[in-house]
């Protein structure tokens, strides 16, 4: 049954985590943004605390039963639960939730396809992602990154960009080709430790925003790791199936990403609301927006878009916890969540006037924090594609 | 917990609105538009289907279901993407019976519902929007003056629904600084109803001014008699049902522009195969399914008794305004055959432009 108002256990998992983020991201959220690429040691309270969700359990089918459907009732799946969580974290600060220890999208990876000896092996380490390279960025079936097996290793060669946690994390999960020939079919990811000869963090970025989150470039020159570093199969298929895998963990990282959005936009919202309620001016629900100011209409307007945001996320992440295929509402949220959250955090920083430019508040950070969430994880025109594609019903040949 | 999956029964309601919809409404829209006028025999099926009187307890005439504002947020996306204008004739009696069964005493409710609650259609409304500039219901000029046992009726409304056939219309006043309502009868000496309204959209709709002067109403039909109104909760179900319609607008829209993205052919390729339409039909797709969540947020919150002035007006105002939008993509898609009225789109974009403005008068 439709049921869209919120429930008590997901207010009761906001206000803690609220208070969380209130407590020790916010407070030191300008620091970082000054102190770029500076190691958050305030984050250490996070080290073995799993706040951002841990791996999936597979439900056992065979357990089931009445106690079963009351438990499932009444509990927030996985998914819905993470989005939720990364909302009230952003809303603390976006960039030092990227740099929450152990909780990489590297982890992710391995989380999701490691052995259990791979589990036992990487399994405390802080695992980053290495996907883009120079010259790919959304096209990530075209990488150039080579793996070659060479007696019990793999010969890694190659150059990665945009790599989160680059400098702070224990380990990178690499992609890199196979056979270049064999295109997507060819790719595999493999765990790189820090240390490893080969391996060099070359070069930090400086950024426009969500500065507390260092990104690197890592060389790969004759980078040799064992065979059992691979994650999954080194078997090149004849389908594609492999690659359309991976690439089905986006489904559950949009919404988080579209989640980022919702939070930072939230931060903007909430302190625009303080200032405009200092100034004396109220917001009114029951007068028509019309019959308001143009400021108090504009930030009804972002208060209802944001709430889109959130409930197309919602949805997304709800559909995955239901285990119901979400390409296309993944991509829906994080298109929507990412446009919307820049266009709000603008908006506040033009309403706040002064306050909205001086480094002495946050709401200029929050609008160049806002921009990346329209670009990473598939920007805002690859996720108008997939919508498209989906809806319209035609292939990536018929509409590029 | 939170559930974006319609149950067994919403499902069943959904698709039996759909069929009339499908089999009756849509064939008939552009003839309705054309000819200004809603066959009756469409009217009354839908009106079979319990769209008013369903959730009217049975003592009173109706069949005693439960109210469900998800329920009737469903039923009126449906009717309104087969037709804006059919969706509002068709419900316009609820704008009479929801408040008389939120706020009416028990009195009222036996003396006024078992009028409306038939097996035929037969209409009574709601009198709220006033014609001036930036009117809202917090700043009415309707007043009601209490004089020697009765109350007395002064103001002027516009938009009042199938007014012209109305038995008793319930009309929004003033009472010593607080919006009520009071039902008046059609035949009151003091209320006169105009001719038609000649409307941007909605043609098919009939819509009248209606002029109360002097008019006197018993003290008895003043609803809820002593206790009153919240009208605040009134305008809660008002703008999430049109919240929903605007929803149903924006989906027939949206589903015009996909169709017709995937028909055209030019320069060799269907059109949908450009990014530049593309990416507009991915745009209506997320906007029309963001109008709808926002409609279903306020209204599990009314299901679940809680107040949801705050998700109803932004439900609302997301509503109007994107409803606009959609509606302008979908003429943009279509080009010129957006543009002429032998395409279902034109009348589209017209039937939208009053959501915007519409705020008081909507289906409950």
């Amino acid at each position: 049954m439709i049921n869209l108002d919120t429930p008590d256990v997901i207010l009761k998992v906001k206000t803690a985590m609220n208070g969380l983020a209130a407590s020790l991201l916010r407070p030191v959220a300008r620091k970082y943004d000054e102190a770029e690429h500076e190691y958050p040691t305030e984050l250490d309270v996070f080290r073995g605390l799993n706040v951002m969700g841990g791996p999936k359990k597979k439900k056992d089918k065979a357990e089931g039963g009445e106690k079963d459907k009351k438990d499932k009732k009444d509990r927030m799946g996985t998914n819905l639960g993470t989005v939720v969580t990364v909302e009230e974290m952003c809303w603390g600060d976006a960039g030092l939730m990227l740099s929450i220890p152990n909780a990489g999208l590297g982890n992710a990876a391995i989380s999701a396809v490691a052995t259990e000896e791979q589990k036992e092996r990487f399994g405390n380490k802080w695992a980053a992602m290495a996907i883009t390279e120079a010259a790919s960025g959304s096209d990530s079936g075209s990488i150039s990154t080579t793996a070659e097996l060479d007696g019990d290793e793999w010969v890694l060669n190659g150059e990665k960009i945009f790599v989160t946690c680059a400098d702070r994390c224990d380990a990178v999960v690499v992609w890199a080709t196979l056979d270049k020939e064999a295109g997507k079919r060819g790719i595999k990811s493999f765990v790189v430790e820090k240390g490893t000869p080969g391996f060099t963090l070359a070069h930090l970025e400086h950024k426009l925003g969500i500065r507390a989150s260092d990104t690197g470039t890592f060389v790969l020159n004759n980078c040799r790791i064992p065979k059992g570093n691979i994650l999954g199969s080194a078997e090149i298929k004849k389908t594609t199936e492999g690659f359309k895998g991976v690439m089905k963990t986006f489904d559950n990282t949009r919404p988080m990403v579209a989640a980022m959005s919702l939070g930072i936009a939230r931060a903007a919202l909430d302190f625009t609301r303080e200032k405009l309620d200092e100034a004396g001016v109220a917001l009114d629900y029951e007068t028509n927006p019309n019959n308001q100011s143009s400021m108090q209409k504009d930030y009804l307007w972002m208060e209802a878009n944001l709430e889109a945001m959130r409930l197309l996320t919602w949805r997304a992440a709800w559909m995955a916890d239901n285990e119901t295929s979400n390409s296309l509402e993944a991509s829906m949220c994080k298109a929507k969540a990412g446009r919307y959250g820049t266009l709000i955090t603008l908006k506040c920083a033009e309403i706040l006037g002064p306050l909205g430019i001086s480094r002495e508040y946050l709401a200029e950070k929050w609008m160049r924090d806002s921009k990346i969430m329209d670009i990473f994880e598939g920007t805002g025109q690859i996720q108008h594609l997939i919508i498209a594609r989906s809806v319209l019903k035609m292939s990536s040949k018929e509409l590029k | 917990m939170i559930s974006f999956a319609p149950s067994k029964e919403q499902k069943m309601v959904k698709d039996s609105f759909a069929q009339v919809v499908r089999d009756l409404v849509t064939p008939a829209a552009h003839d309705m538009d054309e000819a200004g006028e809603i066959p009756a025999d469409i009217i009354q099926k839908t009106w079979e289907l319990g769209a008013s009187i369903s959730y009217v307890p049975e003592a009173f005439g109706g069949d005693g279901m439960e109210y469900s504002p998800v329920l009737n947020a469903i039923a009126l996306e449906e009717l309104a993407f087969g037709d804006m204008a059919f969706a509002v004739a068709a419900t316009a009696p609820s704008l009479f019976i929801t408040p008389l069964l939120d706020f009416g005493t028990e009195k009222q409710k036996k003396k006024y519902l078992p009028t409306v609650c038939k097996d035929q259609y037969c209409v009574s409304t709601l009198a709220v929007t006033e014609p001036f500039l930036g009117f809202d219901v917090t700043s009415m000029k309707t007043t009601a003056e209490k004089k020697n046992g009765s109350y007395v009726l002064n103001g002027t409304k516009c938009f009042v629904p199938m007014a012209g056939r109305a038995q008793d219309i319930l009309v929004a006043a003033m009472d010593e600084g607080r919006p009520q309502l009071f039902v008046v009868s059609a035949k009151n000496p003091g209320i006169s109803i105009s001719e038609r309204e000649k409307n941007l959209g909605l043609y098919a709709l009939e819509t009248h001014k209606v002029t109360l002067e002097n008019c006197e109403v018993p003290a008895g039909d003043r609803l809820g008699e002593a206790e009153g109104v919240n009208f605040s909760r009134i305008m809660q179900k008002t703008r999430v049902g049109l919240s929903a319609m605007a929803t149903g607008i924006a989906r027939a829209s949206y589903e015009l522009a996909r169709k017709y993205a995937r028909e055209r052919e030019q320069f060799g390729e269907f059109i949908g195969q450009r990014q530049a339409v593309a990416f507009m039909v991915a745009e209506m797709a997320y906007e029309t399914d963001s109008m709808r969540l926002l409609t279903w947020k306020a209204a599990s919150m009314l299901e679940n008794g809680k107040d949801a002035a705050r998700e109803a007006a932004l439900a609302r105002m997301y509503a109007g305004e994107m409803s606009m939008k959609i509606c302008d993509y979908g003429v943009q898609v279509m080009g010129g055959h957006g543009y002429i009225r032998d395409y279902p789109m034109e009348r589209n974009y017209r039937n939208a432009r009053g959501v915007a403005i519409w705020d008081a008068m909507a289906t409950v």
